[in-house]
């Protein structure tokens, strides 16, 4: 069938499943808008490119499919590249499309052109500049194939405006199926199961150790082996942590959770890795946040590493067995090999290590102080509300800083996909639009964004995106007047000499900021407001809603490991030192 | 690249690992691999690139300084290119290896003798020559380079040129 490459780019991401495009068109992209108003796809116009992609990578991580998102050239693309590493450090598959001047044009400075493949050739696992239109249906396969397997990545397709332009005879091309067997990719061999023989001496590892530890990574949810896990972890009654990539992946409520470790992670979770003698990491790649300083970390553990990416083996900690493999096939053979061994008969005598972090666990709780009457909210207080009042499988979106560790700490997930951060690049702004995007994906779910006020001020213009597709998202907005997670370093680390981080409780007025673009929203001063407000927004489903949380600016997030220093140095809240 | 000191060829055949990629001979992928190597810290001492006999693809040949960085991380990074298709790391022990340099050394008067029995005992070759220059090529092991050009200083060296090395196993390994 003779199509031109904008039909063809269009057939081609219905072809791939794609069910929503977040993006804005431009110039160069105008061509492909055209042929997107009789396709059944549903697209989501943006108010910022950064926008299209957070949203892209919301969607992707509540439902699992491959987000896209559409946005031109130039500084459309330019706008793009922040979500684009923000999913390549967080592996998130998505596909970015961009409009890309005519072939011709390529390299002459010509209006809204940049050099999009090679700006972003350092943030994305993969990108391609599709020169002819005859290989759009392939590349469009290639570039979901790259995104969604092996470790999960942003793909961007770069298409010149010739190729799609139904006005230009170099966009004439004829349709075919883009099945695997068109792909061409001689290079591309992601892993799957791992060495049978590596899993036998990590079972063995494993069945000898008296302190493991289930160094559980995001890597579990990507290869949603949430259950596989879970079955490793009761065989062998071994505590598991969760990192802030991985929260939900084994629930908060299970007796072996131990819940987040890292530089703001619990006392319990941190001080058990410490001194653990085997941690088992699965899907993790020991971030510094994790790991506190290096040689500090951990001393007395042997490591198994499993992961699906080699160039994570080693890299940090040298594992002293290495698997290479997808998360769900390896703990699964892992479990197999174990129960092989003897099961839970055959492991070592743990009761001494069990006894030890329950004593950890009761002496050293999360914790904070109430707010005085007359004082202004603790957001631990209103996460602790606003989780008790929303369904178990809420899906909690969260921006950058302070508001992000408390509500990692504070709320309970008990199921796989409900907590969505920017774990990796750390970027304000993610909360509201991976909301969005969250909520597209599972329309059905309670989905609540919490958020700080310096991260609300960077993306809230999708909030009119919000209102207008009818996107039924709730922010909890904490405004403490500060750019807290700075404000808590310069106070700990700079002697209370505070640069550049007041925002002011006053300005904007967020209330009728929110209510500009569409929303319901509510000012909340006081703990008794709190559980009404959250019950009021929980009723309204036909538009989003923002509950603005007057909060203490002074309050600091603890356990916390200062940067630099060993886990043992571990910071905990005042009241228990 | 300059090697000085009579112990450098030894220490150079330590230091410097030979890497040879077999890459999809497709647009920006030079720049890909070059790009890894900036944004992971990696330092190349030298690069070699050129198609193969098969023209679907390129083999590029790194020198890659280990005591800068670990060889494995290299190689693991590299394999994670999509257009990277095949990675091999050859030893010196297990590999022939060969570059060229062309060099372009004074030659006037009564120095020119001495210079001809230097190309003669290095199997080097005059490719270019006036009244008081010459230019010489010679392609060899790295090592043997490197002797070359620290007895062509005692002439003078006007210009010089080398490639970066080029490897392929050896036939028993």
């Amino acid at each position: 069938m003779d199509m031109n490459g904008g039909q063809a780019l269009v057939r081609a991401l219905e072809c791939e499943g794609v069910e929503v495009v977040f993006g804005l068109p431009g110039g160069a992209i105008l061509p492909v808008y055209d042929p997107i108003i009789e396709s059944p796809i549903r697209h989501i116009l943006v108010r910022h490119e950064q926008g299209a992609g957070h949203m892209a990578e919301g969607y992707a991580h509540a439902t699992g499919r491959p987000g896209v998102a559409m946005i031109t050239s130039g500084p459309g693309a330019t706008n793009g590249v922040t979500p684009l590493c923000d999913a390549y450090m967080d592996s998130i598959p998505l596909v970015c499309i961009t409009g890309q001047v005519p072939y011709a044009a390529i390299g002459t400075d010509a209006f809204q052109e940049c050099d999009t493949t090679g700006i972003t050739m350092s943030v994305t696992k993969h990108n391609f500049l599709v020169t002819e239109a005859q290989d759009i249906p392939r590349i469009i396969h290639e570039a979901f194939h790259i995104a969604t397997t092996g470790r999960p990545g942003p793909v961007l397709v770069d298409i010149p405006k010739d190729i799609v332009d139904p006005r230009n005879p170099r966009s004439a091309m004829t349709w075919y199926e883009p099945t695997d067997d068109i792909m061409e990719l001689p290079g591309y061999r992601p892993a799957t199961t791992g060495d049978p023989e590596l899993i036998r001496a990590a079972a063995e590892m494993i069945c000898t150790a008296e302190r493991p530890v289930i160094y559980a990574g995001g890597g579990i949810l990507k290869a949603r082996a949430a259950a596989e896990l879970l079955a490793l972890a009761e065989l062998i009654d071994v505590p598991v942590v969760t990192t802030l990539m991985a929260r939900g992946c084994f629930p908060d409520s299970h007796e072996l959770c131990l819940g987040m470790p890292g530089m703001h992670g619990n006392y319990t979770a941190v001080t058990a890795m410490q001194s653990s003698d085997l941690l088992i990491a699965l899907g993790a790649r020991f971030d510094d946040r994790v790991t506190g300083r290096l040689d500090g970390f951990a001393p007395d553990a042997k490591v198994v590493h499993v992961d699906i990416d080699a160039a994570e083996l080693g890299k940090v900690r040298t594992p002293d067995v290495a698997i290479r493999g997808d998360c769900k096939l390896v703990i699964a053979d892992l479990v197999e090999a174990l129960r092989a061994c003897g099961g839970i008969d055959a492991q070592a005598d743990r009761r001494a290590w069990r006894s030890q972090i329950s004593g950890w666990q009761e002496r050293y709780p999360l914790t904070y102080e109430q707010s005085e009457p007359g004082e202004l909210l603790k957001p631990q207080y209103v996460l602790e509300v606003l989780r008790d009042s929303t369904p178990d499988d809420t899906i909690v979106t969260s921006g950058v800083g302070q508001h992000q560790m408390w509500a990692s700490q504070y709320w309970r997930f008990d199921h796989p996909y409900t907590w969505i951060n920017s774990g990796g690049l750390g970027t304000m702004g993610f909360s509201v639009p991976a909301a969005i995007g969250a909520k597209v994906g599972m329309p059905d779910r309670m989905v609540w964004a919490v958020d700080g006020d310096g991260c609300f001020q960077m993306t809230a213009q999708e909030l009119v995106t919000a209102s207008m597709e009818r996107i039924p998202i709730k922010v909890a907005l904490f405004n403490n007047a500060y750019l807290g997670m700075v404000r808590q370093w310069q106070e700990m680390f700079y002697e209370e000499r505070y640069s550049e981080v007041y925002l002011s409780y006053e300005i904007p007025d967020y209330v009728k900021w929110a209510e500009a673009m569409g929303c319901v929203a509510l000012r909340v001063e006081s703990p008794e407001e709190v559980a009404p407000a959250i019950n009021k927004a929980n009723e309204i489903d036909d538009r989003p809603v923002v509950l603005e949380f007057r909060s203490e600016a002074g309050e600091n997030v603890f356990p916390m490991v200062p940067a630099g220093q060993s886990n043992s140095d571990i910071v905990v809240d005042p009241s228990q030192r | 690249m300059t090697v000085t000191g009579a112990a450098a060829p030894a220490d150079h055949d330590n230091r410097f690992h030979t890497i040879v990629t077999t890459v999809e001979n497709k647009p920006g992928v030079l720049a890909r691999v070059a790009g890894l190597f900036a944004r992971r810290g990696f330092n190349i001492e030298s690069l070699a690139v050129a198609p193969t006999a098969d023209e679907r693809f390129s083999r590029i040949t790194f020198t890659v300084d280990v005591a800068s960085s670990s060889l494995e991380q290299v190689v693991k990074q590299l394999d994670k290119l999509i257009n990277v298709v095949e990675i091999s790391e050859l030893s010196p022990t297990e590999s022939v290896e060969r570059e060229l340099m062309l060099v372009t050394v004074d030659a006037a008067g009564g120095r020119r003798h001495d210079l001809l029995e230097l190309v003669d005992d290095f199997r080097a070759y005059v490719l270019d020559a006036n009244q008081s220059q010459m230019m010489l090529s010679l392609a060899a092991r790295p090592g043997r380079l490197d002797e070359f050009e620290e007895r062509l200083r005692a002439f003078g060296i006007v210009q010089l040129q080398r490639t970066g090395r080029v490897a392929l196993p050896s036939l028993d390994s």
